[in-house]
């Protein structure tokens, strides 16, 4: 095997992750680069490193998650962190304390990387520009999920080999889906050509401003495409109608057998999770062949180890 | 710069270092494989596991080690270089084997140290024996070579910059 030396040593120096649409390709690349070297962790006999030992996570979810929750947990723990599980139903938050006063009190007991997830889009910026403590946005309002962005795309550039010229639908719930947004930002900036897929109620405003083209009609793009993210409906974020009835939802938007029939034959079927099944997708797609949804899974602990990895790198090495 | 091995002489060191290894190890259990580190060990791994495979008629198995997360320097304020976390790659069990660690240089005994600990988190092998192809004075840690090559005294400051075929273009181990 040949190996390359590196002329110019890229350096990695942001203790915070709050976003990708910040990120430049170089940077998303070297993430995905950095976290092959962590998948072979969870398949070894001690499933366990040290680089994070002595260091304190908080896991700081404002909002419900399983998944990510979960998924960086056991990141953190893989690397030998000590984590604090913190939940807005049963911590002083629920009688009044503010988000600052709330990360200030956590920070002061010592803890080194804040993993935050909040309902309000920003509060992992502001967050970032208060503390010392390392923050790793876990999902901000409408804005951003980014290690979610870098899983997707981790799992597509290990499967075809590169993001380069293919082309990506995501469908359904763009508006409130800060997924679309964190894979839009990595997907582009990595050279494929995103397809925002949806009815016209469930597109953000000014989505002509994003560096991507839209689709009204799943059966229009279903033949084109190397990838497809089924987003999520989120019933629990949804207001007003924005569509007459789940059958027709579904009818016009889900990925059915029928449908699955016209696509590529290797292309990728994704989803962020947890699905609606027979919403979104049938089950039979979910479960089919060209599924890879539990790869993303597994792909994002790998993710998020080497993300609490290089934050906590630029913050022992920077300043 | 200072040439201490030239092509010709690395050929030399690394026949003597597998001649070495194998009067010394018990023939008879000879579960042997090589690791090395990455990244110029994984290349003289990778050739003293030829050399080995040829003497013993049979298969030597070799696999490469990164030890990136087991550097004693990691949230040390003083680290320069970015980290380059990578990928190890040992396709087979290394439980009960005798594996032939092996580095292109010893120096501080720190690489060795997080070598080690990176081994035994994949299991349990019989013995670990350390080979490098150029013993240099300075240990931090009391960690010594089973099987060293050349060994050199150079002062605190220089560099011994070991350059092969298969990563520099050409093998040659010079004083910087």
């Amino acid at each position: 095997m040949a190996l390359k030396r590196k002329s110019k040593q890229f350096k990695w120096h942001r203790k915070h992750l709050l976003g990708l649409r910040e990120l430049s390709a170089e940077e998303i690349t070297f993430i995905l680069d950095t976290a092959k070297g962590f998948e072979q962790i969870s398949t070894r006999s001690v499933k366990k490193a040290p680089p994070l030992r002595g260091k304190v996570v908080v896991n700081l979810f404002f909002e419900d998650s399983t998944r990510t929750r979960n998924s960086f947990a056991l990141a953190a723990s893989r690397l030998s962190a000590d984590i604090i599980e913190f939940t807005k139903k049963t911590s002083s938050v629920s009688k009044g304390e503010t988000l600052l006063d709330t990360a200030r009190n956590l920070e002061a007991m010592g803890i080194d990387i804040v993993v935050i997830r909040h309902g309000a889009g920003g509060a992992p910026k502001l967050l970032g520009r208060n503390i010392n403590a390392c923050v790793i946005n876990a999902g901000d309002g409408f804005c951003e999920h980014p290690t979610q962005g870098l899983l997707d795309v981790y799992t597509i550039r290990k499967i075809k080999g590169t993001l380069e010229g293919l082309k990506i639908a995501i469908v359904g719930d763009i508006a409130h889906s800060r997924v679309a947004r964190s894979d839009m930002w990595a997907m582009t900036k990595l050279g494929a050509e995103v397809i925002f897929v949806g009815p016209p109620t469930l597109m953000p405003p000014q989505v002509d401003r994003l560096p991507v083209k839209v689709s009204y009609s799943l059966d229009e793009v279903i033949e084109k495409v190397d990838v497809i993210n089924m987003l999520r409906i989120q019933f629990e974020r949804l207001g007003g109608n924005p569509f007459p009835s789940i059958r027709e939802y579904s009818h016009y938007f889900g990925l059915t057998v029928e449908r699955m029939k016209r696509a590529k034959p290797d292309i990728l079927v994704m989803h962020p999770g947890p699905i609606n099944r027979g919403l979104e997708m049938e089950s039979e797609v979910a479960d089919g062949r060209n599924s890879v949804i539990l790869e993303q899974v597994t792909n994002g602990l790998a993710v998020r180890m080497a993300v609490l990895f290089l934050v906590n790198q630029a913050a022992a090495q920077g300043d | 710069m200072k040439v201490i091995l030239d092509s010709g002489q690395i050929e030399q060191v690394l026949k003597d270092l597998a001649g070495r290894i194998l009067s010394s190890e018990n023939p008879a259990e000879m579960d042997i494989a090589v690791i090395g580190i990455r990244s110029r060990g994984e290349v003289l791994a990778q050739r003293l596991s030829g050399r080995l495979s040829q003497k013993l008629g049979k298969d030597v198995p070799c696999g490469t080690l990164d030890i990136t997360l087991y550097r004693d320097d990691l949230n040390s304020p003083h680290g320069t270089a970015q980290p380059l976390v990578r990928t190890t790659e040992i396709g087979f069990d290394i439980d009960d084997k005798i594996i032939i660690l092996v580095d292109d240089v010893l120096y501080t005994g720190r690489s060795a140290r997080a070598a080690m600990d990176a081994l035994i988190d994949l299991g349990r092998p019989k013995a670990i024996r350390l080979a490098v192809l150029v013993d240099r004075l300075g240990r931090d840690l009391p960690i010594q070579a089973d099987y060293a090559g050349c060994k050199t005294d150079v002062e605190p400051g220089k560099l011994v910059q070991v350059n092969l075929v298969e990563s520099d273009g050409k093998d040659e181990v010079v004083i910087e």
